[in-house]
């Protein structure tokens, strides 16, 4: 099926004394589906997601990835010499890339910085800059690395309501990797754990959109998560 | 407040300078010290003590740049410095210029290129002037290559560690964003690499005053360094003054250029966008 998002059989060792960090790896993400990885550091979610993103190799197993797939990273990474509306249009030809690079920043709020410099933006403007840069190109899978892990937490939430605004108007297939459980249980609809390069908890998350995180069900879901990620809690 | 920016260091950040507000005092009290060491030096002069063979008399140089101005020597010697240091720069920053890229951009380009620069410029570029006459003569071309040859390694050396500088975290998003090496170099890594680029342009620039300096004085017909050298056989010691405070003067306005060139070109830097 087009669209989908197939991984199989992904294997990754960068030495052979070492385990592999993704060990036989089976992944599948359904067009529009919104899935969080989570994992400790080490577990092999960076690899993964750099993998599906085209910037490491597969050299066993078969990786699908429905085209084009951008990238939102940890850091912005704009390119400081280049304005805003640049950085967004950046790979883009053709005469309409301008006013499709403002429509994409307009999305994300940032209509009245177009041509500021990236070094004049806060952390939360210029990741705002770096969503509107993926998302420009009308993905048909985005992916986002930790991409609100250096963010203060008000900014965060924001950006929380914002990606889901996004998500649910462009309906691309979305992985979030990240670490923070309340974050995924807020965004996520599938919810995946990966441990030692395996994917060992596929989770549906049913909870309704807009979500309530004093939610019982997302409490639950939450301490399942954290279970499973080794981390256990004392009752309050 | 107005003390601690006269003694405030020549890199602080121009952002500071420019909060405070503008008073005449500063830039008066800057200006007096060399003032009085001319008076002082002028009336050294007129009271006898220090003779015209020694050093000439402020007076007296300005006298002297005046005659050579109205004669016009000066514009011509001048012209003729002016044309070798520029012939010298474009030939050895496109070389330095060209060498880097290559070196920056391939590990084979790296390999071949890098060793013999990093070995040829622990050399001092001016001894090898006595092989330049050799090989090109006494007219233009020694002194011309001799600044090309001088220029070549700033640039080179700035420009080889800007590129490889860039952030290969800003390689890897162009690659995810559609960017082939043609733009990676075009969007990306030249435009990183620029700000140390244009730090070895003005080494380079430095460079190649100093290396004039040198090449003028062989055998040279015209010039600044040949007007220097024909002053000395007739212990003109005020003509003298006049082509050092010219090259002074000319090293000075070429500088002034290139930072304008940088506040251009680099008008993205936060330290430059918030001034």
């Amino acid at each position: 099926m087009t669209g989908t998002t197939r991984v199989r059989q992904l294997t990754r060792q960068f030495a052979a004394d070492r385990p592999p960090v993704l060990d036989r790896l089976d992944l599948d993400i359904a067009p529009g589906e919104f899935v969080a990885l989570l994992g400790a550091s080490g577990s092999g979610k960076t690899t993964l997601l750099r993998t599906l993103a085209g910037l490491d190799p597969a050299p066993a197993g078969t990786v699908e990835i429905p085209q084009p797939a951008s990238v939102v990273f940890q850091q912005p990474l704009l390119l400081p010499w280049k304005s805003v509306w640049q950085n967004v249009a950046l790979g883009q030809h053709g005469a309409d890339s301008r006013p499709r690079a403002e429509a994409a920043l307009r999305e994300v709020g940032l209509a009245h910085r177009l041509d500021a410099w990236p070094g004049t933006l806060s952390g939360g403007e210029a990741q705002r800059a770096a969503l509107a840069r993926a998302l420009v190109r009308e993905p048909a899978l985005l992916l986002l690395d930790e991409p609100f892990a250096a963010l203060d937490a008000l900014t965060r939430l924001r950006m929380h309501e914002l990606i889901i605004d996004l998500w649910s108007r462009h309906r691309p297939a979305t992985l979030l990797v990240t670490h923070d459980v309340d974050e995924a249980v807020a965004l996520a609809d599938r919810l995946l754990v990966l441990e030692h390069g395996r994917i060992t908890l596929d989770l549906p998350n049913p909870q309704p959109r807009p979500r309530d995180r004093a939610h019982p069900g997302f409490a639950a879901l939450r301490e399942r998560l954290l279970n499973q990620l080794g981390v256990h809690q004392h009752a309050a | 407040m107005s003390h601690s920016l006269a003694t405030a260091p020549a890199l602080a950040p121009r952002v500071r300078r420019r909060s405070v507000p503008f008073t005449w005092a500063v830039p008066f009290r800057r200006v007096v010290s060399p003032l009085v060491l001319l008076l002082v030096w002028q009336a050294v002069s007129s009271a006898g003590l220090l003779s015209p063979r020694t050093l000439a008399s402020p007076l007296q140089i300005v006298a002297a740049g005046w005659d050579l101005a109205l004669s016009g020597d000066l514009a011509l010697n001048v012209a003729v410095s002016l044309a070798r240091v520029a012939a010298g720069l474009v030939i050895g920053v496109t070389i330095g210029g060209a060498l880097a890229i290559l070196a920056g951009l391939s590990r084979v380009g790296e390999d071949i290129i890098d060793a013999p620069m990093q070995m040829l410029r622990t050399l001092p570029f001016l001894a090898l002037v006595p092989l330049f006459i050799l090989w090109l003569g006494i007219g233009e071309t020694p002194k011309i290559a001799l600044v090309a040859l001088g220029a070549a390694f700033p640039i080179y050396l700035n420009l080889f560690s800007g590129i490889r500088g860039v952030d290969p975290k800003l390689v890897e998003m162009g690659r995810t964003f559609g960017l082939d090496r043609a733009g990676l170099i075009r969007h990306v890594i030249l435009p990183g690499a620029l700000p140390a680029a244009l730090t070895g342009l003005r080494f380079s620039l430095g460079v190649a005053w100093l290396s004039l300096v040198v090449a003028e004085q062989i055998n040279a017909h015209s010039g600044i360094g040949y007007m220097i050298n024909d002053a000395r056989d007739f212990l003109r010691t005020d003509i003298i003054m006049v082509g050092l405070v010219l090259y002074a003067l000319l090293g000075l306005a070429v500088d002034t250029i290139v930072r304008v060139f940088e506040r251009r070109l680099l008008a993205w830097r936060p330290s430059l966008v918030r001034a």
